[in-house]
């Protein structure tokens, strides 16, 4: 097996040993990005010569020393170009680390390169890119998934040991499945925003992709806990994440909501979750059918809560102090609707409008008020299943990857990519998606396991467990 | 038909903290352009706002000094519109759940301005009550240069305090007096310094008339641009009469926002205001609910210190001040800090005061960088009080210490003023004065109690005027009998 294909778990024990050389290691990722990004177009910048001067310096006594890592194009990286995929961002450069980062830098890791997504991480596909498309690495055609697409495909294509990726209403989560690797959604606060560009304040959260449950485990020993720069992080201490991996899955109690399990969930998807839920069973975890009564409005929640976040952070790209300034000369009314025209792709456009709207005196009452409310209904259909099941099991896409321009001209069925991970962000809960299968197409499936606040313990040890009895990692894309 | 004006006040006050509304930068006037400033202030893409927790507990402190009701709860808010000089293009504001509500601000006869305080009309003891009072970030400050503009983005995200009144006041000089106390009390409570000049403290007056007797407000206007206090008073001196004028005349007042132009001595029109703004305000999600009632007002509490009624009322009761007096101490908490820190050398109370107010303010002496150590006034009037000098000895004292800032024991030793004390010697120049002016004491003897005045002038020749003319008296009275 060559190096870029191993877990930070084994990688790590062969630096500690000196087998390998940080470097070796860099190197043998850039040579990996040389030769399959071209196809995959999961990056949009790579620095070599900074990676293999951090590949020098690194402190290898350090948790993730010597570990290359891939950012998504939203998290604040100093020195960095951070676009979020947008032509309104293009050449601004970030002045300071996101936590994230800084707690990267301090745990040894190498920073590789920052990766591709849907604009200001708006879409399930990574088509809304304003540089490029990225392409799934099991069907080069196919879309990997979004918003953090990138993130996703690197991990999945070996070109990066892990990234970063973040998650509103499923960006990590659903492309990790798409692309048949390990995407975690940690409960809200537990991860920093700081440094993270916003897109809606209530949901977003960062989290890892990783190859392994085991190395999720170690990234998010990382990157959790409390942050002083970010009112809205827990103080919850942060527990020994791998501790938890080894218990074993007897006695635990396992919901499937039905919920989710309805109309519109693909065959294949349908069949792999039907033998990961046997397999639960037949280990002696106790399978309960259960049910989250207010699904069906998780979308429409989330369309005008993250729409109406979404209008006011967006607000603050206007050309005025940094990014794409419209050429057109005049007052500043003129410079803002000039800018943000010319720099906002449509979807964006779309989004804000939306959110706009929902807030607008007379409106507000009917959309944004009640949406709150009836999140507040969502919230308390969890709270309420965690007092009988330790975790949700779930699909995490209603089907596998589809082809790249398919639902496009659809945003309503682009919305819908998303109907099995948006309540997770709602409720503030935490989800993981693991591979479990192939689709018929050899195509990955994901499920999702969901667990209650601040309980991503839980989720490791349910995920681990299923991994190291199936065969799913083992697999990787063939170029 | 008579008119009546109907004055409502919102008063933006700068809270006195260390550090900004929302992020670490240094708070502070001035300042080299956009250099107290980072990722927050700026509105860079991924910052995120922290609770300035020295500006809740402040801006609980005023709600307490001006009686208002605190929120067990509160909560920030985005308030949405386009401006360069706010880089977020929303402000973190209060909107459902501001701080404080209700309260007022009672108006005493010594705010209003100097010359009305002596006329009729029943000035004092209105109350003007209040709104609310939310706390937000101040925006940056634009600059207007030729064919540019330019933004210091030190200012944006100081915390503001906003003060709303209701419509409670009826002409320029209540308007004035309410000014005048709110920030009497601001700068009392330490909460601001309140300087209009630094735009630390900003008005904008919202101003209708009405026929006396008529229940339902005129359409209002909204009057900028003011910058001082004494301008408020100007601009609506002149805005009611343009109303009244405008309404008896069968006009009709528009809703509009005014500018104050001051070297004119008018309002202009700014702006007509044709519909509400739409602020789509929310509730701001990266910043959590705040709750005051689990220690941050009770820290407030510790903060409030003795209000400017309370201490002319101590002044009077303890030191047996005039109403003068004690009001003039009082008035500008660090002249009532310096009176207090006098009285800790001497309990000379009147004599503190006097000198103080008599003497030391007709100097003009900046209130803020007193140059004389407070200890000296209660110095000198330890001497005089002990009868080490006299009065007028003590006018002498005072030029002194004016000009050269040197202590009064220093000057008194180094003049050689100190009186003749040695009782002794005074006995000596009594006798002679009794054996050398029998007409006055036989007159004194007769019932002319003011011919001691020759006998005591005597006594002070022989001493060079350095005799205490009370001690005198009390010797040739004994002498007397």
């Amino acid at each position: 097996m060559s190096l870029y294909q191993e877990t930070i778990a084994s990688l790590r024990r062969k630096l500690t040993a000196k087998e390998i050389s940080p470097t070796e290691l860099v190197q043998s990722l850039l040579q990996r990005i040389e030769s399959v990004d071209p196809k995959v177009n999961g990056y949009l910048r790579v620095d070599s010569e900074k990676a293999l001067a951090q590949a020098k310096n690194c402190d290898l006594s350090k948790p993730l020393g010597g570990i290359p890592i891939a950012i998504k194009d939203n998290i604040n990286e100093k020195g960095e170009e951070c676009t979020c995929a947008s032509q309104i961002l293009v050449g601004y450069q970030a002045p300071y680390d996101a936590t994230v980062i800084r707690k990267l830098k301090e745990a040894g890791a190498i920073l590789l390169g920052r990766t591709n997504m849907d604009e200001f991480a708006m879409g399930s596909s990574t088509e809304h890119s304003s540089f490029k498309k990225t392409s799934n690495p099991w069907k080069l055609d196919h879309i990997p998934g979004g918003s953090s697409g990138g993130s996703a495909a690197v991990v999945a294509a070996d070109e990066a040991i892990a990234s970063l990726g973040s998650d509103t209403g499923g960006s990590i989560r659903q492309p990790a499945a798409l692309c048949g690797c390990v995407g975690l959604k940690p409960t809200y606060g537990r991860v920093s925003r700081y440094g993270l560009v916003a897109f809606a304040s209530s949901l977003d959260q960062i989290g890892p992709f990783t190859k392994t449950v085991e190395d999720s485990a170690l990234m998010l020993q990382a990157i959790a806990g409390q942050d002083h720069y970010e009112n809205t992080s827990r103080p919850v201490a942060v527990p020994d994440y791998t501790a938890s991996l080894q218990q074993p899955v007897k006695g635990l109690r396992i919901g499937i909501p039905k919920e989710y399990f309805g109309e519109g969930i693909d065959h294949d998807v349908a069949d792999a979750l039907q033998k990961s839920i046997a397999w639960y069973q037949s280990q002696g975890a106790i399978i309960k059918e259960i049910s989250l009564p207010h699904t069906h409005a998780a979308i429409a929640v989330y369309y005008i809560i993250a729409t109406a976040e979404a209008s006011a952070n967006l607000a603050r790209f206007d050309g005025v102090r940094y990014g794409h300034r419209t050429s057109t000369v005049g007052d500043p009314l003129t410079i803002y609707r000039k800018s943000r025209a010319e720099g906002f792709g449509p979807e964006v456009k779309r989004r804000i409008i939306l959110g706009t709207y929902v807030l607008s005196s007379g409106y507000a009452d009917a959309y944004y008020n009640r949406a709150q409310k009836v999140r507040q209904l969502l919230r308390r259909d969890f709270v309420t299943a965690f007092q009988e099941c330790d975790v949700l099991l779930t699909p995490t896409s209603p089907t596998p990857a589809f082809k790249a321009g398919e639902k496009m001209n659809d945003p309503l069925k682009m919305y819908l990519a998303d109907i099995c991970t948006i309540a997770v962000n709602l409720a503030e809960v935490c989800g993981i998606s693991i591979p479990c299968g192939f689709s018929s197409n050899q195509l990955p499936i994901g499920l999702q396991l969901i667990g209650p606040h601040f309980q991503e313990g839980t989720l490791f040890r349910a995920a681990h467990a299923y991994e190291q009895a199936h065969e799913w990692v083992k697999r990787h894309p063939q170029f | 038909m008579p008119y009546e004006a109907v004055i409502g006040l919102e008063v933006h006050v700068q809270v006195k903290t260390n550090t900004k509304m929302f992020c670490g930068c240094k708070n502070e006037y001035g300042g080299e352009v956009n250099t107290h400033v980072c990722p927050v202030c700026l509105g860079l893409p991924g910052a995120l706002p922290t609770p300035n927790e020295q500006a809740i507990v402040k801006t609980i402190a005023a709600g307490l000094m001006l009686g208002c009701d605190i929120a067990p709860i509160c909560k920030f808010d985005r308030k949405h519109y386009f401006y360069p000089d706010m880089p977020k293009n929303y402000q973190i504001t209060q909107f459902d759940l501001p701080l404080c509500l209700n309260g007022g601000v009672l108006l005493e006869k010594f705010s209003f301005p100097k010359d009305v305080q002596k006329e009729e009309q029943a000035l004092a003891g209105k109350k003007v009550r209040l709104t609310r009072i939310h706390l937000e970030e101040d925006v940056a400050k634009s600059f207007h240069f030729e064919d540019q503009s330019g933004i210091d983005f030190n200012r944006a995200g100081t915390p503001l305090m906003e003060i709303v009144s209701e419509a409670d006041m009826a002409t320029p000089e209540e308007a004035f007096a309410y000014l005048t106390t709110l920030r009497q009390i601001m700068v009392y409570g330490d909460i601001s310094d309140a300087d209009m000049e630094k735009g630390q403290m900003r008005c904008d007056v919202n101003v209708s008339v009405r026929p006396v007797g008529q229940k339902e407000f005129g359409t209002k206007c909204e009057l900028k641009n003011l910058n001082s206090i004494s301008g408020v008073r100007r601009a609506l001196q002149y805005e009611i009469p343009r109303q009244i004028e405008v309404v008896s005349k069968g006009g009709i007042i528009r809703q509009e926002t005014r500018r104050w132009d001051d070297a004119a001595g008018q309002t202009f029109l700014m702006r007509i205001k044709e519909n509400a703004n739409d602020y789509r305000y929310f509730p701001e999600p990266d910043l959590l609910p705040v709750r005051t009632d689990c220690g941050l007002k009770a820290e407030a509490e510790t903060m409030i210190p003795e209000l400017p009624s309370q201490k002319k009322a101590r002044f009077m009761q303890t030191y047996g001040l005039s109403d003068y007096q004690a009001e003039v101490l009082a008035q500008e908490r660090p002249l009532a800090d310096y009176y207090d820190e006098a009285l800790k050398t001497s309990i000379q109370g009147v004599l503190i005061a006097n000198y103080i107010i008599n003497d030391f303010l007709a100097t003009n002496p900046d209130l803020t960088n007193l140059p004389i150590p407070a200890s000296h006034f209660g110095e000198l009037a330890e001497l005089v009080g002990s009868a080490k000098i006299n009065s007028k000895q003590a006018k002498e004292v005072l030029l002194e210490m004016f000009s050269s800032h040197q202590s009064p024991l220093s000057i008194v030793q180094e003049k050689g003023l100190e009186q003749v004390t040695d009782l002794a010697e005074l006995e000596i120049f009594c006798d002679e004065a009794l054996a050398a002016n029998e007409r006055s004491v036989a007159d004194y003897k007769s019932g002319k109690m003011g011919a001691i005045n020759a006998l005591k002038g005597y006594v002070m020749k022989k001493t060079k005027g350095q005799a205490n003319p009370g001690v005198i008296d009390e010797i040739l009275k004994r002498k007397l009998i």
